[in-house]
């Protein structure tokens, strides 16, 4: 299962110049696939494309092709596509129904929409809470847990609709450290059970953790591409607007000040 | 499981449908099926402005609002919130019949060019019986009706999806947005804005409030309609429902009652045969 953009751009309606340009990139299974970038840089919309609601909601021309496993998608409607590619956003209250009176229910709301069979749906949302570590809030109202749990809630609802491809943009961004951590263990997890996931964050720490492959996004265009420890050691990041990971940071910390790196990491990794 | 059909017991896989869905209510009343409270709460109101008079209001109060709720166990919070609900414009259409009645010659009290008439105080009261009526009946089926389980009815009896969910959205909303003000009001505080103190102190400190909170629920807009959209909220066709109110026969002979009942009031009221 691949999802695969070539040579694809995109630019919002009536805006004065492409939000994307020339953008190529591979989703295998299994694979985690970070994307960083400065403010502006392109990480949403690329986001938006890859999920297939820019054009498809939020209006805009897109050029190049996206294909699914080989197959066209530019005719897909948006709730076919929703089936085989879901999306978070980095707001959790947002994503979630405001109907639902139960976590349960709320991570039904994808599979009830699809009209699946009842069983069925049990099922998958009994899953999606499983496989999130959340069954034991199913009956909680979402409305009344940390933004860290509303964020698993809102991914347990995306799992439910049983998508090949999770795309999550920045689902950190709004939470503390501990709710940092509760999604960094989700998206882990999830990697380990073999689904691919694009995660656009501006926290490289986050990436370094989770992710195989990183692109990096400048105005646009893909600046940087490649394996994680590569692209997020490369001196080129700064000058993208990207802080490396603290590891990375700390590394060059020593060495400036004619410390020992292995002997730092040594100590650390002991401490 | 009396108040609500599960649908179904356990799934094919063997996964049961959580028993916390669709839980009962605490009292028979709360069990009733929501349609069936919707339509008490509508005739009640209905039939409060058709009928009229002193005594048709405060026998539709006593036998459709205030004896249920006692049932119900929820007297206390409806009379406090009924009043609540009904006081500014009960008291400001009472204040305006007492004092303005066309016509009015039994003169009972004169502040200076205004005078409060016997004909405006009957009329008045009988203005104040049916706002209490309605407002006791809305506060009733508020008070023992969650609105997904109407919501959830509805969409069972064929009702659009997408209406449904415009619907309960907009309620589960109110205090959603009660919940942000609050916080903004307390960032703003924090930041030396004055709330309290003189009227016009507190008007003033309502604009740096208001602002935050409807610009800010404007721009989620965009974000939830595209997670709707990621969740297939777009299809066309019928969605799944794990739940549904429980429904009988008895209750549905009720609503058929109420509604040829509320029919016949108003036949009755057209045709002059009720004072």
């Amino acid at each position: 299962m691949t999802v695969r953009l070539a040579g694809v751009g995109y630019r919002y309606a009536g805006a004065d110049r492409p939000s994307l340009l020339d953008v190529d990139l591979d989703l295998d299974d299994g694979t985690v696939v970070g994307v960083a970038g400065a403010s502006e840089a392109g990480k949403t919309t690329l986001c938006l494309v890859v999920s297939g609601l820019a054009p498809r909601t939020v209006g805009g021309r897109i050029r190049g092709t996206m294909t699914l496993d080989g197959e066209d998608v530019d005719a897909w409607p948006m709730h076919r596509l929703s089936t085989r590619i879901g999306i978070g956003f980095q707001n959790p209250s947002t994503q979630l129904s405001q109907v639902s009176g139960t976590v349960f229910e709320e991570a039904a709301f994808g599979p009830m929409n699809l009209g699946l069979p009842r069983d069925e749906v049990v099922t998958r949302v009994w899953d999606a809470l499983e496989r999130m570590q959340i069954d034991g809030l199913a009956d909680r109202d979402p409305s009344r847990l940390s933004g860290g749990q509303q964020q698993l809630v809102a991914m347990a609802g995306l799992l439910a609709m049983r998508p090949e491809h999770l795309v999550l943009d920045e689902p950190t961004a709004q939470l503390d450290p501990a709710g940092t951590q509760l999604v960094a263990d989700a998206i882990a997890r999830l990697a380990a059970d073999g689904a691919s996931i694009l995660v656009a964050e501006q926290k490289t720490d986050l990436l370094a953790a989770v992710a195989q492959r990183v692109i990096v996004l400048d105005g646009g265009r893909v600046a940087l591409h490649g394996r994680v420890e590569e692209v997020l050691a490369d001196p080129r990041l700064l000058e993208l607007g990207v802080a490396p990971p603290s590891a990375i940071r700390l590394r060059r910390a020593a060495e400036g000040a004619g410390l020992d790196p292995q002997a730092l990491e040594r100590v650390t990794a002991r401490g | 499981m009396a108040g609500s059909d599960r649908l179904t017991d356990s799934t094919a896989h063997g996964r049961d449908v959580p028993v916390f869905l669709g839980r009962p209510g605490p009292s028979a009343f709360h069990r009733l099926n929501p349609l069936t409270k919707a339509t008490l709460a509508t005739v009640t109101a209905i039939a409060a402005v058709a009928l009229g008079g002193l005594v048709g209001p405060a026998v539709l109060v006593a036998a459709f609002v205030l004896v249920p709720a006692a049932a119900a166990g929820v007297l206390g919070r409806l009379l406090r919130l009924a009043l609540l609900l009904a006081l500014p414009i009960a008291v400001s259409a009472f204040l305006v019949n007492l004092f303005f009645f066309p016509g009015g010659q039994t003169e009972l009290l004169r502040i200076g060019p205004i005078v409060a008439t016997g004909e405006g105080l009957e009329l008045a009261l009988e203005i104040l019986a049916r706002i209490l009526a309605i407002s006791g009946a809305i506060t009733l089926f508020y008070l023992t009706t969650r609105p997904a389980e109407l919501v959830v009815d509805l969409e069972r009896r064929g009702i659009n999806p997408r209406v449904a969910f415009v619907a309960n959205a907009s309620v589960q909303t109110v205090p959603a947005m009660v919940e942000r003000a609050a916080q903004i009001t307390a960032a703003q505080r924090a930041r030396g804005l004055d709330t309290e103190g003189s009227v016009w102190r507190r008007v003033r400190g309502i604009v740096p409030i208001v602002g935050p909170v409807i610009l800010g629920s404007i721009a989620e807009v965009e974000e939830r309609t595209m997670a709707l959209e990621a969740r297939g909220f777009t299809r066309p066709g019928r969605r799944t429902l794990l739940w549904a109110p429980a429904d009988s026969g008895v209750e549905s002979l009720v609503r058929w009652t109420l509604v040829l009942g509320l029919a016949a009031l108003i036949a009755a009221r057209i045709a002059g045969l009720t004072p």
